[in-house]
């Protein structure tokens, strides 16, 4: 896994409650078989004026001036500042792939949807919950500075605004451990190889009928 | 307005000693947690163990690719079931599948499964259908278990008494090399629906009312047990329903106590346990319920008796209303964001606040998905278009069944005619509309009335509407031609 441990970057403003993963990316992306290549369908519907497929070379679409990723004080943003309830519905780690893979290292929400949240840190990508008031005014203050950067230190677990000024967040130890090592979890839980046979056993003993195998 | 959690639910909320949790009054999910525990990490996380590992083409070939490269195996392939089901064509299959995308992915997972040894419904098993529907219909998924699928209506399954929730791609791979996964407890929510439904309101009516009062977030962090008399009431499919868009609410999973009703429901069939084994199950299964006493970090109760049929109006499922209601006006609503998202709405969905319910026409009507697939649910609406006719300005009205054995149930039953004589399409099993990866989607500007769970913008198409409503609802929206209230139809003296 990627490992994340400080980032400073350009702070786009998405201005909407319940961005949904059908919105991130488009469920005719979700075809592929890989893992990359979707940035260019990050947001689809709202960032072009027309329809995309999968395949079609992004130079040859016509972007949706209006869509804030489209404008020109945007461009190369990595921090993405959302509003409530960011990434609800499928549990498409594809929308994360998508966000990733555009170069958003960061998302800043009130709150997100559980699965989302869980698969950010899979991949390297830092959600942070922040309470609803210190968004507003990241919200005002972004839109009013153009340039307009954060430092994001998840050391420490502090953004650093333009002035200065530092704000905490929270992030759970085991995540918080896993992305500043960039840890393999699964190579992690194959530590505990013994304890899942020994908890096999033992299941098998009490409940027989949860290791029928299907065939 | 619908209370917003954010993730810093309290340590002493998630956690009591082993003790404590042997001697205090647990809830269900409770239950199914300590069931499953491997082990407690330091840090507040545990490791839990995988009972049922259902698998379809979409979230599944990145993991399989990412086992490969780590040069690793499934733990346990006989704990696997996969079966396309978001891809497959409706119509005639005999051809295979036109989109050559999509047929890759198809392809992947026949080609992943074939190489570890997983038992798959191919795409032409008279089995096949949607994962949702034929892990309960198999008895590949029952009460007391934990089921995972890189699916998020992987809730469904709750309502048999399981611990079901959707997972990313990553934790798709990290159960197939392992058999568990690294969760946090989630807080308890009891959501009770007190009181007899009327007749002509289902489970669907319920789900969205219920999302309607806490929110699309109103369940985030937490665990749903659906209690109360209604609950109680309702068969094992319309549980299903409820648990299915627990999701909706924000609630990776949902869950429903077994009763009599679960295990009648769970007998007999085909993976399910049988003879001794079987009254083994049955007794542990038994203790599948809150104890009296415990205690829930959060309580909803709405009446049942009071809830009318729903039709949504928005691009969130918790824009709904009754169907004798009218699209809510942006300029009543005080809070800035919220009225930002109703105006967007309404924009795209074509609509003006203050609008009737009623006067709403839908151009497609699509009966279906894993909210609203299953035997039942073809019955209700079946019961309503019989001897009728879908309404001229209805270009398009289909029925997909949820699994091979529910069509093949529904033509034993004779319900393929009633449909096709009123003038709708009879289709093969599968996701379909529900998210239009397939053939089967909305044109832009096209408006539905979906049985299906979600309303997002271009979800049934690029600038398609969804209107999401009950498979009776949707029946009697293709006949009348626009929403009416399904307690007002007559068709029960014809049935
Ligand atoms: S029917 Fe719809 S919601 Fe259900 S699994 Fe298929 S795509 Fe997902």
């Amino acid at each position: 896994m990627e490992r994340f441990v400080r980032h400073e970057g350009l702070v786009v403003p998405l201005d909407r409650a319940n961005v949904d993963t059908d919105a991130i990316i488009p469920k005719q992306f979700l075809k592929s078989v890989q893992r990359t290549g979707f940035g260019p369908n990050l947001f689809d519907e709202w960032r072009y004026l027309d329809h995309g497929e999968p395949g079609m070379d992004p130079r040859s679409r016509r972007p949706n001036p209006d869509f804030v990723l489209n404008q020109p004080r945007y461009q190369g943003a990595s921090i993405l500042l959302a509003r409530d309830n960011f990434g609800c519905g499928s549990s498409r780690e594809h929308a994360v792939w998508a966000l990733q893979d555009y170069g958003i290292r960061v998302v800043i929400a009130p709150s997100f949807a559980d699965i989302f949240y869980n698969n950010c840190f899979k991949n390297g990508v830092l959600p942070i919950v922040l309470d609803a008031a210190t968004v507003d005014r990241l919200f005002e203050e972004v839109q009013a500075q153009p340039g307009y950067r954060l430092q994001v230190d998840l050391e420490r677990q502090r953004i650093t605004l333009p002035s200065g000024e530092e704000i905490a967040f929270e992030i759970d130890a085991f995540r918080r451990h896993c992305l500043l090592q960039g840890l393999d979890e699964i190579g992690l839980t194959l530590q505990h190889a013994d304890e899942i046979r020994a908890y096999e056993e033992r299941r098998r003993r009490e409940a027989p009928w949860l290791f029928a195998e299907l065939s | 307005m619908a209370e917003k959690f954010g993730y810093d639910i309290p340590f002493h909320r998630q956690y009591h000693s082993y003790t404590e949790q042997s001697m205090a009054p647990q809830t269900l999910y409770d239950k199914l947690w300590a069931a499953h525990e491997v082990r407690r990490n330091e840090d507040g996380t545990s490791l839990i163990y995988i009972d049922r590992h259902l698998v379809h083409e979409v979230t599944s070939p990145q993991a399989f690719e990412g086992l490969r490269l780590a040069g690793r195996r499934p733990w346990r392939a006989g704990a696997i079931l996969a079966v396309p089901d978001h891809n497959v064509p409706t119509t005639d299959r005999r051809a295979g599948i036109a989109d050559p995308v999509s047929r890759l992915q198809v392809e992947t997972l026949d080609r992943n499964c074939a190489e570890y040894g997983i038992t798959e419904f191919t795409m032409n098993d008279p089995r096949q259908g949607i994962v949702h529907v034929i892990g309960p219909e198999e008895g590949a998924t029952l009460p007391g278990m934990t089921v995972v699928c890189g699916d998020s209506h992987t809730s469904t399954h709750g309502a048999l008494g399981a611990l079901a929730f959707g997972i990313g791609t990553s934790e798709v791979e990290h159960v197939l090399a392992t058999q568990c996964l690294v969760m946090k407890k989630s807080a308890n929510m009891r959501v009770e629906l007190a009181g007899r439904p009327q007749p002509g309101v289902s489970a669907k009516d319920l789900i969205l009312a219920v999302i309607g009062e806490i929110g699309t977030a109103g369940g985030t962090g937490h665990a749903i047990e659906f209690a109360g008399e209604a609950v109680q009431a309702l068969s094992v499919e319309g549980r299903m329903t409820l648990c299915n868009m627990a999701i909706e609410a924000g609630a990776r999973a949902g869950m429903v106590a077994v009763d009599d009703k679960t295990i009648e429901y769970v007998r007999g069939r085909p993976y399910a346990p049988k003879g001794d084994l079987w009254e083994r199950a049955v007794a542990a299964w038994r203790e599948l319920h809150s104890d009296p006493g415990a205690v829930f970090d959060r309580e909803v109760r709405l009446d049942a008796a009071r809830i009318a049929p729903q039709v949504t109006w928005g691009t969130s499922p918790e824009m709904v209303v009754d169907v004798n209601g009218r699209v809510p006006r942006p300029e009543d609503e005080p809070d800035p964001v919220r009225r930002q998202g109703m105006e967007r709405a309404l924009e795209y969905m074509g609509l003006a606040g203050g609008m009737a319910i009623g006067d709403i026409r839908p151009d497609k009507v699509f009966i279906g998905s894993c909210t609203n697939a299953r035997i039942e649910d073809l019955r209700a609406a079946a019961a309503v278009v019989r001897g009728h006719r879908v309404a001229d300005n209805i270009r398009l009205a289909m029925v997909v069944p949820g699994s091979g054995l529910v069509k093949r149930q529904a033509e034993a039953e004779g319900l393929d005619r009633i449909f096709q004589e009123a003038g709708f399409q009879w289709r093969e099993p599968g996701c379909s509309m529900c998210l239009a990866m397939n053939a089967d989607r909305l044109e832009p500007g096209e408006r539905c009335a979906s049985t299906s769970n979600r309303n997002f913008e271009g979800r049934q198409g690029a600038g398609g509407r969804t209107h999401l409503v009950s498979p009776a609802m949707a029946a009697a929206a293709a006949v009348a031609g626009r929403f009416v209230d399904v307690r007002e139809w007559d068709y029960r003296r014809e049935w």
